[in-house]
């Protein structure tokens, strides 16, 4: 009796342990291989047969198709300069310059990979639409309310995930963080 | 009480084993991966147009609204596939996925260099049946090999402004995957394979 309860313990910490960390691995992007620059990480090797069991498993569960190398590089930002997790309710701003590529765009999302509905139908911008400085550098304001310049809505959801994707770029999986990849910064203005 | 600790210890290992398992058997088991999500939308060997993603609708997570995207849904059981993509004015490229959603070949209309991007795809098996003196006249068209026997191919073109959306789209609905058809002018060579 004792052998029999202490095998299904045993049995059931495994369980718990084993799903338990598949889940979290899975459901917090723990593949490996990131490329983090600034708040930004990039997986370029999940674009690739390279990828590893992580990233393969983390795919197929959320049912995206991943940018393949040669095409581009994703990065995906789900926290401010200081680790403040983007707020829809906030005002953040992303300025700076992109690493070289021949076209960017930059989508929200919300933490299921869904776009975020608002009012104007304006989901992210592309490298062509955007506003800039003589010296080529811009300013996208993410918020709730419209305001002047670059605007990208945020539909006042509480949490949400900005995606940069660099379209024909020599950013990969070579690719270290340093000056040739200079990320735009992002910082939380005015939050309610 | 040691017992119990050594209990816990042994699930430990023995949930450790489990987690590597599940994380290596779930692209295999996932009944929603993109290859499911898109196989009741894309007739096998047929570019099909997605529809853009919406708010409230998006037949995959994470796409770039900014594209106008069409899906090939192969199967190379009944021999290669030939595919031709005419180039959009902006930025085209056609990315090739496994049956398990890995990306195995990419390429966008600047690397391909002309009008349009146009490439034969078979597995590896029927790269090596092709005979050589085909594969030098076929020189200037670009053989892919794909790992997997079924996979999608994702054909996108960039609108940089919501205006030109329209120009991309044609761009996609002008492009065509099929098995490929009979040469006009057969060489002789033993058939290694029934074709449709």
């Amino acid at each position: 009796m004792r052998l029999l309860l202490g095998t299904l313990f045993g049995l059931a910490v495994a369980a718990v342990v084993g799903l338990g960390l598949t889940y979290l691995s899975l459901t917090r992007n723990t593949a490996f291989g990131g490329l983090s620059i600034e708040s930004w990480t990039a997986w370029p090797k999940s674009g690739t047969t390279d990828a590893d069991p992580y990233a393969r498993a983390s795919i197929a569960r959320s049912g995206r198709l991943p940018t393949a190398m040669g095409d581009g590089v994703s990065f995906t930002l789900r926290s401010d300069d200081e680790g403040k997790h983007l707020d829809g309710r906030c005002e953040v701003v992303i300025s700076g310059i992109t690493p070289v590529a021949r076209f960017w765009t930059l989508t929200l999302y919300n933490p299921d990979g869904a776009l975020v509905a608002n009012s104007t139908n304006r989901y992210g911008f592309t490298s062509q639409e955007i506003v800039r400085r003589s010296d080529g550098s811009f300013d996208i304001v993410v918020a709730p309310r419209a305001t002047a310049g670059n605007w990208l809505p945020t539909g006042g959801v509480d949490r949400y995930e900005l995606i940069l994707r660099l379209y024909d770029t020599a950013v990969g999986v070579a690719t270290k963080a340093g000056r040739e990849v200079p990320m735009p910064e992002v910082t939380t203005r005015a939050c309610p | 009480m040691i017992r119990w600790l050594l209990l816990i210890l042994g699930g430990a290992l023995l949930g450790g084993i489990v987690h590597l398992a599940t994380v290596i058997l779930l692209p295999r088991t996932a009944t929603q991966d993109a290859y499911a999500r898109l196989t009741p939308v894309a007739p096998v060997n047929t570019v099909v147009a997605l529809p853009a993603p919406t708010p409230e609708k998006a037949i995959m997570p994470f796409m770039d609204p900014a594209f106008a995207s069409a899906i090939c849904r192969y199967d190379l059981s009944q021999g290669p596939l030939k595919l031709s993509v005419p180039v959009s004015p902006a930025y085209t490229s056609v990315s090739f996925y496994t049956r398990n959603d890995v990306a195995y070949y990419a390429i966008n209309d600047h690397a391909a260099g002309r009008r349009v991007i146009e490439l034969d795809l078979m597995t590896t098996a029927q790269h090596d049946q092709l005979p050589e003196d085909e594969e030098i006249t076929a020189a200037d068209r670009l053989i892919v090999e794909s790992p997997t026997t079924t996979g999608l191919i994702a054909i996108r073109a960039l609108a940089p402004e919501p205006g030109l959306m329209r120009a991309a789209q044609a761009a996609i609905n002008g492009s065509r995957c099929g098995t490929a058809q009979p040469e006009p002018a057969p060489t002789p060579q033993p058939p290694p394979r029934p074709r449709r």
